[in-house]
């Protein structure tokens, strides 16, 4: 039953509308916390946020303004579930209600881990962990940057192990708190100060163990940035057991402690001084090879020269040996002609006139001309005549020389 | 850094020689004066590894400019 209009309460759009903001004011106005999926985020360029909160049923607008969102540990994006505080405030102009949103919490993981694991996705994609920007670490590091707190247990490994293992290496520390808040700018920072100052080879950000919160520092992004833009390359040594942090995934090297950083410089020098015991070896064994390959040579070459001579003694030899086989050859040659001779001379005895004379025969010839008395006729009465026989010789004087009458033979 | 450069150089020289030896190209002249230049070489960047006087400093910007300070070496380095 309609009351008559004249007794009826009326509002202005205004009114009611400024009746609602006190209605909300007065139910909601020390906070609210309400859950939801976020949805069509925004960010202004006012630094503002908006975005829609929702569930299956119902959507609540919802505003974050910069002064609030600074805070803000996570990035806000659509379709996270989230736990946003805040008041509900009526939005006049546009006949609307929002929540003004003053925190948020992602719902079912820490904001921090939240925010750990979007870093990690957004330096990703960004190519920050890729390995082929590690760069290889230097030949040998003569020079170490160390950015670390120089009270810490971190330094204290680094020097210990360093100072016993590989003395030959100077350090410069860059000192930096490495937690609690401010300790990533100053991290940061150190590594860029050592990359200006530029007279180290390595850099190892470093610190000691402790829980995931004291070191969070080397997870934040600007620590992951310096370490990728570093001129010069990082070993990342944060004492942990299980979780990796976004310093170690850009390092070009990480460790799990600040003593393995140190491990990894002496094994260096220690590799360093096992390969030029190696070369000097490699050297020593190419100079005896070329020693005794020329020592070969040589001995060669006094053979090629020794040889003439060598050929001249076999010649020799060979003579010798063939002279002593000649007079060898003479001497049964000689023999053989020996025997020869004196069987001829035993047969010319048989025939010898002296063979005859032994057998009373004898043989005259005239003095005057040694000629053998042969004809009668020839010898006269007064010649002297010489006789030979078989064992001597007579002189005598022809008296009277008679003819044979008759022809008879000697 | 200088010393990194000249140890660095040293080892590629001392590397390039043993390749050389190893070639057996080289008259024996050349081969010893090689070989010594070489065992010098090899002796010197041992002794580079083998320096035990490191230095220990802090690096601290000042207006802009970078100096070097002893750092105390007990762990309690001031700053």
């Amino acid at each position: 039953m309609p009351m008559p209009l004249e007794d009826k309460h009326i509002y202005t759009v205004s009114q009611i509308t400024q009746e609602i903001g006190v209605i909300f004011e007065n139910t909601f106005g020390n906070g609210v916390w309400v859950e939801g999926e976020v949805s069509n985020f925004k960010a202004a360029s006012s630094g503002h946020f908006y975005f829609s909160l929702k569930d299956s049923a119902a959507v609540l607008s919802a505003a974050m303004f910069n002064r609030a969102n600074r805070e803000l540990k996570f990035q806000l994006q659509d379709g996270i579930k989230v736990i946003c505080f805040g008041k509900i405030d009526v939005y006049g102009a546009r006949g609307q209600y929002q929540m003004i949103v003053e925190k948020i919490e992602p719902k079912g993981i820490g904001a921090r881990a939240l925010a750990f694991e979007q870093l990690k996705e957004k330096l990703l994609k960004e190519g920050l962990f890729d390995s082929a920007h590690k760069r290889p670490l230097p030949f040998m590091p003569f020079s170490v940057g160390v950015v670390t707190s120089s009270k810490g247990a971190a330094i204290r490994d680094i020097l210990g192990i360093l100072k016993k293992g590989a003395p030959c290496v100077d350090v410069v520390i860059r000192s930096a708190r490495v937690q609690g808040e401010g300790a990533a700018q100053e991290i940061a920072q150190g590594i860029e100060e050592l990359n200006q100052f530029n007279q180290v080879d390595l850099i190892i950000v470093s610190r000691g163990g402790g829980s995931t919160e004291d070191l969070w520092a080397f997870n934040e992004e600007v620590v992951a940035r310096a370490v990728y833009n570093s001129k010069i390359p990082v070993i990342s040594a944060v004492g942990h057991q299980i979780n990796i942090s976004l310093c170690d995934l850009v390092a070009d090297l990480f460790v799990e402690t600040p003593t393995a950083a140190a491990k990894i410089i002496v094994d260096k020098k220690n590799t360093f001084l096992a390969e030029l015991d190696n070369l000097r070896h490699e050297m020593v064994f190419s100079i005896s090879e070329t020693i005794s390959s020329l020592k070969n040579n040589l001995t060669a070459l006094r053979h090629a020269l020794k040889s003439p001579l060598d050929r001249l003694h076999e010649k020799e030899q060979l003579l010798d040996d063939l002279s002593a086989g000649l007079s060898q050859n003479m001497r049964q040659l000689i023999e053989i002609t020996r025997e020869r001779a004196s069987s001829l001379i035993h047969r010319l005895g048989a025939l010898s006139p002296l063979a005859v004379l032994s057998r009373g025969y004898s043989l005259s010839m005239l003095m005057k001309d040694e000629s053998v008395i042969k004809d009668a006729l020839r010898i006269k009465p007064g010649d002297r005549v010489k006789t030979i026989l078989s064992n001597g010789s007579f002189i005598s004087l022809v008296e009277e020389v008679r003819r044979n009458e008759r022809k008879t033979g000697f | 850094m200088k010393e990194k450069q000249v140890f660095e150089d040293d080892l590629k020289k001392l590397q390039k020689i043993v390749e050389e030896l190893s070639g057996g190209k080289l008259t024996l002249g050349e081969a010893l004066k090689k070989y010594e230049e070489g065992i010098n070489l090899a002796e010197s960047c041992s002794q580079t590894l083998q320096e035990a006087e490191r230095k220990v400093e802090s690096l601290i910007k000042k207006d802009g400019r970078y100096t070097l300070k002893e750092f105390a070496e007990d762990g309690e380095g001031k700053d």
